[in-house]
């Protein structure tokens, strides 16, 4: 892992075949924290085990958008929002307990 | 009660900030500690978003230090309704840019938590939050709100940080909690982080409901450690502290008639002192409101204010109850000189009716004021706080130099044993006592000093008329009969009741 994490990185996957619904999902983190970069690795490895080929996970610094902590009404923070398919849902954490991430954000 | 003696040192070592608010100043000696947060903690409906509210808006509005208000209760729309009824415009300040609003909604179920996490999403938006008015003044409502959605042990360190950072983000912040099981109270938490704790209460007794306030602890300074009673009406929070009275007040050597002659002469032939207090207690129908009466009438007739609180009789029944003892009160309520109070004792609690009376005097800035009578107020709450209640009006009222007269009704057969005499009598200065004694199997009315500090009083009992003409005090002449031993007064009884009517000593 690089010491500085970009502002926003977008890891897009095209849909592969016959692999059902795809997922937009959007992670924000709180620049090199421990909880940080723990969450975008659990993430990672969730979304290529899961959702091969199906999902595209827009990872945020916080620090680089204040803003969007108000827009996204964040108080906690790692937090891993599933934008698409509806209904929005959100975990918190670093994302370490996957059963918790994929019942939590409804992925099956 | 204990006077906390503040001095201006005290206030030059610490720095503070000014709430604002009525009485809390006073207690806390200049206000919460300057660039730390405070923690506000009480119950449901004690008033601790309106009090912290208060203290942002008049921070804007005296002190021109703008504030953040970050609510996890009412949303922003519900929260200006609700404060716009204590006066608070907090769409001009937001216009302004002094005041921003910011409204956490509570979620109910709990976001499911996958591993570590903390709240910085808070900590960023309340430095946007702060940076966007350049805040000085912060009230977090209430942070407990949080506790329901995250795991307690994260929240707890957490908080910790929070308070830290709230410092070196050098604002004065009141953070408020439940009491009980919450997270600023749990474990005892707010025992060691906080640098200012001030607890607020509201509780029911007698069916009439007080609020109250205590600072619990103030770091690095003095304050006051009593409960204080505060009320929330249209012009925001007051808190009831009097401690400066007692300190300041000033003993006069003037005097003021009591409007009885004969009354006069028993005080040492000059009445009472300017600033003192009477009171004049008795069983029902001894005369008490004929005498406070009769001394509100010769105030107003040497062209001085008073104020006449009645919390028995409506004032035109006392007026017209007035005109058969010979006094017209009329002419004096017009010139405005003599003003009614009227209140049913039950209608609030008594905090309420001394902030009442209190605005009252600050208008009409009168030299005496009445309370007939002060037993009606007792009904609505344990006696011990009455007291205290009173003591601080009475202080209050002597740091004017207001001469105060109070009337007590007491029951009949416990007349020197009873609780509120005992209570109140500690506290006055003059005490008048009227009571229904038999001379020669007739009821008659009399009236003796039970004291009177610093004065050469009668200690003589008095045989007391009223009649058309007013009050007057005659001696008492008592069959020498009457003072015959009981077995012989037996025997003697026929007699007396065939000549008691010439015995009687009318002068």
């Amino acid at each position: 892992m690089s010491k500085k994490v970009a502002t926003k990185t977008t890891i897009k996957v095209k849909a592969g075949e016959g692999s059902g619904r795809s997922y937009v999902l959007r992670l924000i983190i709180t620049g090199i924290l421990p909880n940080s970069v723990r969450a975008i690795a659990n993430a990672k490895a969730i979304c290529e085990k899961y959702l091969t080929g199906r999902y595209e996970l827009e990872i945020i610094d916080i620090y680089q958008q204040p803003s969007l902590a108000l827009e996204e009404q964040i108080i906690a923070i790692p937090v891993l929002i599933k934008k698409l398919p509806l209904p929005e849902e959100r975990v918190i954490g670093d994302l370490s307990d996957t059963q918790m991430v994929l019942d939590g954000l409804n992925i099956v | 009660m204990s006077k906390v003696i503040k001095t201006k040192k005290d206030e030059l070592k610490f720095p503070k900030s000014f709430t604002g608010i009525d009485g809390l100043d006073v207690i806390t000696g200049g206000g919460l500690p300057r660039n730390r947060p405070t923690l506000l903690v009480g119950n449901t409906g004690c008033g601790k978003t309106i009090m912290a509210m208060e203290f942002l808006v008049k921070g804007i509005v005296l002190f021109d230090e703008p504030a953040v208000f970050f609510s996890f209760e009412e949303d922003t729309a519900e929260l200006k309704l609700n404060v716009k009824s204590l006066g608070f415009e907090l769409d001009k300040h937001i216009a302004n840019k002094k005041l921003y609003l910011e409204h956490i909604p509570i979620v109910r179920s709990k976001i499911p938590d996958t591993g570590t996490y903390d709240i910085e999403g808070l900590f960023i938006r309340l430095g946007e939050a702060i940076n966007k008015v350049k805040a000085k003044r912060v009230v977090l409502d209430s942070l407990d709100n949080l506790f329901y959605r995250f795991d307690y042990t994260v929240l707890r360190s957490e908080f910790k940080r929070l308070l830290t950072w709230l410092k070196e983000k050098q604002v004065t912040a009141i953070i408020t909690g439940e009491t009980g099981d919450s997270l600023v109270t749990r474990d005892g938490v707010e025992e060691y982080v906080a640098d200012c704790l001030i607890v607020l209460d509201n509780r029911v007794e007698n069916q009439i409901s007080t609020r109250r306030l205590r600072v619990v602890k103030y770091r690095g300074s003095v304050h006051g450690n009593n409960e204080y009673p505060f009320t929330i009406d249209e012009r925001g929070v007051t808190v009831l502290p009097f401690i400066a009275g007692a300190i300041q007040q000033k003993s006069s050597l003037k005097r003021i008639f009591s409007g009885i002659s004969d009354l006069d002469q028993m005080l040492d032939k000059k009445g009472f002192f300017v600033g003192s207090s009477v009171l004049v207690s008795g069983t029902a129908g001894t005369g008490k409101t004929s005498i406070a009466a009769t001394f509100a009438f010769s105030v107003c007739k040497s062209k001085q204010r008073c104020l006449y609180c009645a919390f028995e009789e409506a004032p035109n029944q006392i007026i017209r109850n007035l005109h058969s003892i010979g006094i017209a009160l009329d002419p004096v309520i017009q010139s405005g000189l003599l003003q009614f109070y009227y209140a049913r004792p039950t209608l609030q609690n008594l905090e309420l009716h001394f902030i009442a009376i209190k605005e009252v005097i600050n208008e009409l800035k009168p030299s005496v004021v009445i309370l007939d009578p002060i037993t009606n107020l007792m009904t609505e709450g344990p006696n011990s706080d009455i007291r205290s209640m009173l003591t601080r009006f009475v202080d209050y009222l002597k740091l004017h130099q207001i001469t105060v007269m109070f009337t007590a009704a007491i029951t009949v057969g416990s007349i020197e044993r009873i609780t509120s005499d005992e209570g109140i009598s500690s506290m006055v200065d003059s005490w008048i006592m009227v009571q229904d004694i038999e001379v020669d199997a007739k009821r008659t009315r009399s009236l003796c000093i039970m004291k009177s500090r610093g004065m050469n009083h009668s200690n003589e009992v008095r045989r007391f008329i009223i009649s058309k003409t007013g009050i007057s005090l005659r001696p008492i002449v008592v069959n020498e009969k009457a003072l015959l031993s009981e077995t012989k007064r037996s025997a003697k009884e026929h007699l007396n009741l065939s000549t008691s009517k010439e015995s009687i000593g009318i002068k």
